[in-house]
């Protein structure tokens, strides 16, 4: 093996990428483009709620009830219904994502202590919508009934001195003001390092195969094992320039501080390419141009988003896909990113997924390395 | 014109049946996307990981134990022994939420005091930690109401047999189980067409520049016009096909039900799919070579259409700059038709400010690369 060959052959292929303006662009402004919209356009907060108000009681009662909503601050009045018909007309057309629906009696029932019944209709056409709006619902509702109760302990304060009752203290770590962007951005790390180094490793080998110059270089002295190295080294290093960009961005845009090691995930990042790497000279080994290539990256990388729980809790997945998971190195390194950004956490706790990361690496690789020097020999 | 367009069509249709692997995307994919879409997304929190640490060990610490075993929102994990292991539990993330019960809970509750419990949330997960909040402090409301009215019942003052004085009833329309597979489908569409759109044009123009065949095109008496036309209908054609499968498919296998017109559906994706097919005839016509046309219109076609479209994330909740932008989106206004026809019945009344928007969209797409492919000529 030689050195001297290696490293001229990262020169050539760093040569080959950076000579074009455009390409320098797009390794670059894509880390950007994502990190900015996983940090600012995945948030399930919702605010500024949609909602028509169909109040048949019309009292005091019912307009304080509705005031609560207001006052939350997550609801928005764009209506007051004065028939139920207009209950269809509003939700069918998406004028409102809400209909609160007071029956008469609503104030006449809480007066006499009897169970007062209140409705609330939800678009569910948008369900990831609809079922945050019903926690806040139900959150204003339960509030208001906590304080007529109050009210109504307050006035048998006479005959009952004291009521128990339990209050819950709630404490929210690594994450206290419940950011998204504090969840999807380290994540954005791992999305980058997967989809550059895997579509650059294998379109770099394969550009070779469909220009013919493959046989150019297998030809030369070049080893097999000399020219894979020359091939994924350039990956690996504008991987680690991107990561290095992206983790600039976290911490001095985003304000995400680094709660762990920074070089730790340098480490466990240079262990999750080895598998990328190897990825990307499997899926050279199996096609023949470089449209091929991406067609084939797209089948793996989308998959491995998708299950790795990037965007989608493992957990709530059926039990068989998350066995599934397992399968799918993405996930450890996913969980690895964030324990170390967020939880702060070292490999006292992340040793399995290191351990599981590793095996892929080492595995892949040594299959695909196989199959590449069998393939040009 | 018709003649030579023809030609081109068939040119083009002959390519892509010469490419199996191309073939097998187009099938694979939009199947595959549709399992893990309809299979594995499931948006629903629940069986969230609860560890307790009862310091109390009294029959009220156990009530309340029990309300949070019998809910099917948390599943219990651990029972802690020790306030060392709080931290390890969170940090190794084996519990999402941690409930401790004080030792003076039970006295509390007896001498008719209000009991503080405290609950440690893992915040990292934003989206699962705040619903996690919602359930954890409905349960211990519950629990409360159910507290005070028993010990006001022992002192023989009867308030109401309910639990709380307002009942509110939810109702979620067009969605009555809020199942999220109703929720993606129609959504998927729009994703599958998107993804097959920017992978089968962007590669169509580069591929004749690459392999030297786009100069015999410019000498035959091709127009532009003819030539962008002549290369896009194969592959709406074939994006037709797969909206059929994924209609089909959806409606048949995930029990989607249909409410509208799948006339409308078909005729509006028609108009959807040559806006998505710009897109990528109009990177092709840009960038230099494949890997960066496929890369390129990857970056901006996937990632926007997935996370700025409304597919998952909700529009109304990102920064007002975003959302604005989110109207240049084509994905974003043709999920909102789809929603709309698919789970809402919406007929043209409704719709028409998407649709417009949508051809706008389109024709401004076909108009640009027809122009950039001009004046490269």
């Amino acid at each position: 093996m030689s050195i001297r060959r290696i490293i001229r052959l990262v020169k050539k292929e760093l040569l080959q990428t950076f000579r074009d303006k455009r390409s320098v662009g797009l390794l670059l402004l894509s880390p950007i483009l994502q990190l900015f919209l996983f940090g600012y356009a995945v948030t399930t907060d919702i605010n500024h709620i949609a909602t028509a108000v169909y109040d048949e009681d019309r009292t005091a009662a019912s307009r304080e009830f509705v005031a609560r909503f207001t006052r939350s601050g997550y609801f928005i009045y764009r209506q007051y219904l004065t028939a139920p018909e207009q209950i269809n007309e509003v939700l069918d057309a998406g004028k409102a994502q809400m209909v609160l629906h007071i029956p008469p009696g609503f104030a006449k029932d809480l007066a006499r202590v009897r169970e007062a019944r209140v409705q609330t209709i939800l678009d569910g056409s948008d369900s990831m919508t609809a079922r945050v709006i019903a926690g806040y619902a139900t959150a204003v509702v339960q509030q208001y009934s906590g304080a007529v109760m109050a009210e109504r302990l307050d006035r048998l304060r006479g005959m009952v001195t004291r009521v128990p009752a339990i209050e819950g203290r709630l404490r929210v770590w690594y994450n206290p003001d419940l950011r998204s962007a504090r969840f999807m951005v380290p994540a954005v790390l791992c999305l980058i390092l997967l989809t550059i180094t895997v579509m650059l490793t294998s379109m770099s080998i394969v550009k070779e195969k469909e220009l013919g110059t493959l046989e150019q270089l297998v030809v030369t002295p070049i080893t097999p094992a000399e020219l894979m190295l020359g091939k994924t080294l350039p990956g690996l290093l504008i991987g680690m320039l991107d990561m290095t960009f992206v983790l600039l961005v976290a911490v001095l845009w985003f304000r995400i501080p680094v709660a762990g090691s920074v070089p730790l995930i340098f480490l466990l990042s240079a262990l999750f390419l080895m598998t990328t790497l190897g990825l990307g000279i499997f899926i050279s080994t199996i096609s023949k141009t470089q449209h091929e290539a991406t067609l084939t990256s797209f089948f793996f990388i989308l998959p491995f988003i998708i299950l790795s729980g990037f965007m989608f809790p493992i957990e709530n997945m059926p039990r068989i896909i998350q066995y599934i998971t397992y399968a799918i190195p993405v996930r450890y390194f996913l969980e690895i990113i964030r324990g170390i950004f967020l939880r702060g956490v070292g490999l006292e706790y992340l040793w399995p997924q290191t351990l599981a990361l590793a095996g892929f690496g080492i595995g892949i690789l040594t299959l695909s390395a196989a199959r590449f020097s069998k393939r040009l020999g | 014109m018709f003649l030579r367009m023809r030609m081109i069509m068939w040119k083009e249709f002959v390519q892509i049946s010469r490419d199996p692997r191309l073939l097998a995307v187009v099938v694979v994919i939009p199947l595959l996307m549709l399992l893990i879409y309809g299979y594995a997304i499931n948006l629903d929190v629940r069986d969230l990981r609860l560890a307790v640490y009862d310091q109390d060990r009294s029959p009220a610490s156990r009530a309340l134990i029990e309300v949070f075993t019998e809910s099917k929102y948390f599943r219990i994990t651990h029972y802690l022994e020790d306030q060392r292991q709080v931290t390890g539990e969170l940090d190794g993330n084996r519990a999402q939420l941690v409930l401790i019960i004080p030792p003076d809970y039970s006295g509390d509750l007896a001498d008719g005091r209000t009991a503080r419990v405290q609950v440690l949330v893992n915040g990292s997960d934003s989206t699962t930690a705040g619903t996690g909040i919602g359930y954890i402090g409905a349960l211990l409301q519950q629990q409360s109401a159910r507290v005070s009215l028993e010990a006001l019942a022992r002192e023989g003052v009867s308030v109401t047999r309910a639990a709380l004085p307002v009942d509110n009833r939810i109702r979620y329309w067009y969605n009555a189980e809020l199942r999220s597979t109703n929720f993606l489908v129609p959504g998927l569409v729009a994703m599958i067409l998107m993804m097959l759109a920017a992978l089968l044009t962007s590669v169509t123009v580069v591929r004749e520049r690459e392999r030297g065949t786009i100069e015999q095109l410019v000498v035959s008496p091709v127009q532009p016009l003819e030539l962008m036309l002549g290369k896009l209908i194969p592959y709406v054609a074939i994006a037709f096909a797969d909206v059929i499968l994924i209609l089909l498919v959806g409606v048949y296998v995930f029990q989607v039900p249909f409410r509208g017109s799948p006339w409308l559906v078909l005729g509006l994706s028609g108009i959807f799919v040559t806006a998505a097919l710009g897109i990528g005839l109009l990177f092709s016509t840009i960038a230099p070579n494949q890997q960066l046309a496929l890369l390129a219109s990857m970056l901006a076609t996937q990632l926007p259409s997935v996370l700025l479209s409304g597919f998952i994330f909700p529009i109304s909740s990102m920064p007002l700059p975003l959302q604005v932008f989110t109207n240049v989106i084509p994905a974003r206004h043709f999920i909102k038709i789809l929603r709309g026809v698919i789970m809402k019945g919406n007929g043209p009344a409704e719709i028409w400010p998407s649709a417009l928007g949508l051809l706008l969209f389109a024709l401004a797409m076909l108009g640009l690369s027809a122009a950039r492919f001009k004046k490269k000529l």
